[in-house]
């Protein structure tokens, strides 16, 4: 228990030292991306057919959401996925995508 | 992506967490691996897995055990292509190598007692585990006793095929063993079940081996729903195009509102209220509830004591504090599939994360469902669907236009369907960018 609270001590020194530069990851942003994984792969990185997302220019990425939504890009399953999140969103997950290595 | 621990602290970790790491600090039994808040998960199919991959991701501090039996995973998802002949056992057969890296205990055990005060869960092998938040991911449970001579004896004969493993590999055998112009007889559960298409890809996929390798064969659907219970124009057009259904001498005889009541397996016969069916292979999935040990921990609150009513945002029992439940137990909007399981998984890890960070919840959380199925024939089609938070129905519900299924079946996307599986299969499991996937489409 002893060790433990040490641990604790510490974190929470960084944990005020940093509480304002809150959001340096976007955990919203990682968690919408993650939705995606389940078919384009861990971290956007694809195995098969399925496109992969890591790495994409972050103005392809939003433009290509939002020609899903309106159909201008034909599509089997991406309309119905599109039409679930808002253009706020494509933003904050086309920056999380273009930032993967 | 993997962040280091320095970072993990700088951006996740506020003053408030402090607090309420501290708070659920209790008396633990040892503990081996990371010294944050102690998380024990049941189970790891879809649900369990992705949990603790994503927790240990988002929360490294997080203190993970994680209980499963089985030596490997076995795929339900793509277990009906064995059926058809086109994988083997080994092809849906993957490891836990990489989620034991990654958790800080893998225990290869089965979870036989909760003490959901003492917050403790005991092992068939004796051991016993102190958590802080405990995951329940265990699956369905088959309740056989609610069709009437389903005893240990005739489950040598018959067999439901509704959890992946030695199971669907006797029934590809029974299949091979039946002669040309045989009768193979499935049914399908009421209402909620696992995999709602499930049952309808079975029939194809078995079709699709019949017509290949004897095609004077039958099968027979007893469907305890009224009537073809998901994507019942595209099977209806896959059946009528591939197998006959319609015309005289159809592959496929469905009827519907025909729950088998009875099997009788000296008789090799099925029994319903209306009808009494031979089969020269009989493939009964009995009615299924939440798995069993959410009855051990008393969470089966919902749906005449069948299924967990949870909490959305948290998956939290709303009967049980402490204690989450995933996957197929779960009693939501969502249909039980794997994708679910999956992308539910990673909605808990989520919130216990932020929670673990002393942050508030996502006020809008959003996920998702694709169930694919496969005609056999080299096509498949889809059903998709969006839920977002709506906080006036305090529900997920699909956001407009979210929702639908393929207009038609397609061999483009039975090749996404190869590569969904692969996918998903990475990333529950955590298998690396060069794992070597067998399966094919
Ligand atoms: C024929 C078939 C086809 C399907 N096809 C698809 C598909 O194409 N797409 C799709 O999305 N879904 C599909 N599904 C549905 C999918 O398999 C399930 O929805 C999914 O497996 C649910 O995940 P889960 O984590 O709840 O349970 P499971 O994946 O079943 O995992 C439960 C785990 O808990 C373990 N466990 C149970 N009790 C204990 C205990 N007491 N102690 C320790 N461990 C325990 C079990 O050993 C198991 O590993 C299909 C299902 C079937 C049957
Ligand atoms: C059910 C599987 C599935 C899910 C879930 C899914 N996608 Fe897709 N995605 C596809 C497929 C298949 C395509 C090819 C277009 C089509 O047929 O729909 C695609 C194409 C795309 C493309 C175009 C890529 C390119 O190189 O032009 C983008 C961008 C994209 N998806 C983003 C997303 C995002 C973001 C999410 C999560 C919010 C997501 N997808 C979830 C299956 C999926």
């Amino acid at each position: 228990m002893k060790n433990n609270k040490i641990t604790l001590a510490c974190v929470g020194l960084v944990g005020l030292a940093v509480s304002g530069i809150a959001g340096a990851v976007d955990a919203r942003a990682r968690f919408m991306a993650a939705n995606c994984s389940y078919c384009h792969g861990p971290d956007g990185k694809s195995h098969g057919a399925i496109p992969s997302l890591a790495g994409l220019e972050p103005g392809y990425f939003v433009k290509q959401m939002k020609a899903f939504q309106d159909g201008s890009r034909p599509a089997t399953v991406m309309k119905k996925h599109a039409n679930g999140y808002t253009d706020a969103e494509f933003e904050a997950m086309a920056k999380y995508f273009a930032a993967i290595k | 992506m993997a962040l280091n621990r320095r970072d993990f602290l700088k951006t996740s970790f506020g003053a408030a967490g402090i607090a309420a790491t501290a708070g659920l600090a209790g008396c633990a039994t040892a503990q081996i691996g990371s010294s944050g808040p102690k998380v024990v998960v049941v189970g790891a199919g879809f649900g369990g897995a992705t949990f603790a991959r994503y927790l240990k991701m988002w929360a490294p501090n997080a203190n993970v055990t994680l209980i499963e039996p089985n030596a490997k995973f076995v795929s339900c998802p793509f277990s009906n292509t064995v059926l058809a002949g086109i994988n083997t056992m080994d092809d849906i057969t993957l490891p836990y190598d990489n989620l034991k890296k990654i958790v800080d205990n893998f225990v290869p055990d089965t979870v036989t007692a909760i003490d959901t005060t003492k917050q403790t869960v005991t092992t068939a092998g004796g051991h016993t585990f102190a958590y802080d938040k405990l995951v329940l991911a265990g699956g369905i449970e088959l309740m056989y006793d609610k069709v009437q001579g389903y005893d240990a004896e005739a489950q040598k004969t018959v067999m439901h095929a509704w959890k992946a493993g030695p199971q669907t590999a006797t029934l590809r055998k029974q299949l091979e063993a039946m002669p040309d112009g045989g009768t193979f007889v499935m049914s399908v559960p009421m209402a909620p079940y696992r995999c709602p298409p499930g049952p309808y890809e079975r029939a194809c996929m078995v079709a699709s081996y019949f017509k290949r390798a004897k095609p004077r064969s039958k099968i027979i659907i007893l469907d305890g729903n009224p009537d073809i219970a998901s994507k019942k124009g595209l099977f209806v057009a896959a059946w009528t195009k591939h197998f006959g259904y319609g015309t005289a001498d159809s592959m496929i005889d469905f009827r519907g509102n025909n729950q088998p009541r009875a099997v009788d397996v000296k008789m090799m016969m099925v029994s319903t209220e209306f009808d009494d069916v031979k089969g020269d292979v009989i493939n009964v999935v009995p009615p299924m509830r939440a798995a069993k040990v959410c009855g051990v921990a008393g969470v089966r609150d919902g749906s005449n004591g069948n299924w967990c009513t949870i909490d959305y945002r948290t998956f939290e029992s709303k009967v049980v504090k402490n204690v989450h439940i995933l996957g197929d137990s779960a009693l939501t909007n969502f249909p039980k599939s794997g994708s679910v399981a999956n992308n539910t998984g990673k909605m808990c890890a989520y919130a216990l994360s932020e929670q673990f960070a002393g942050r508030q919840f996502d006020p809008s959380p959003v996920v998702t469902n694709t169930c694919y199925s496969g005609t056999g024939m080299g096509t498949a089609f889809h059903v998709a669907t969006v839920f977002r938070w709506d906080e006036t129905k305090q529900s997920m519900v699909p956001p407009k236009d979210a929702n639908g299924v393929s207009a038609e079946e397609s061999e483009t996307e039975w090749a996404y369907m190869e590569s969904w599986a692969k996918n998903v299969w990475a990333d529950t499991l955590g298998l690396p960018q060069s794992y070597n996937f067998t399966a094919k489409g």
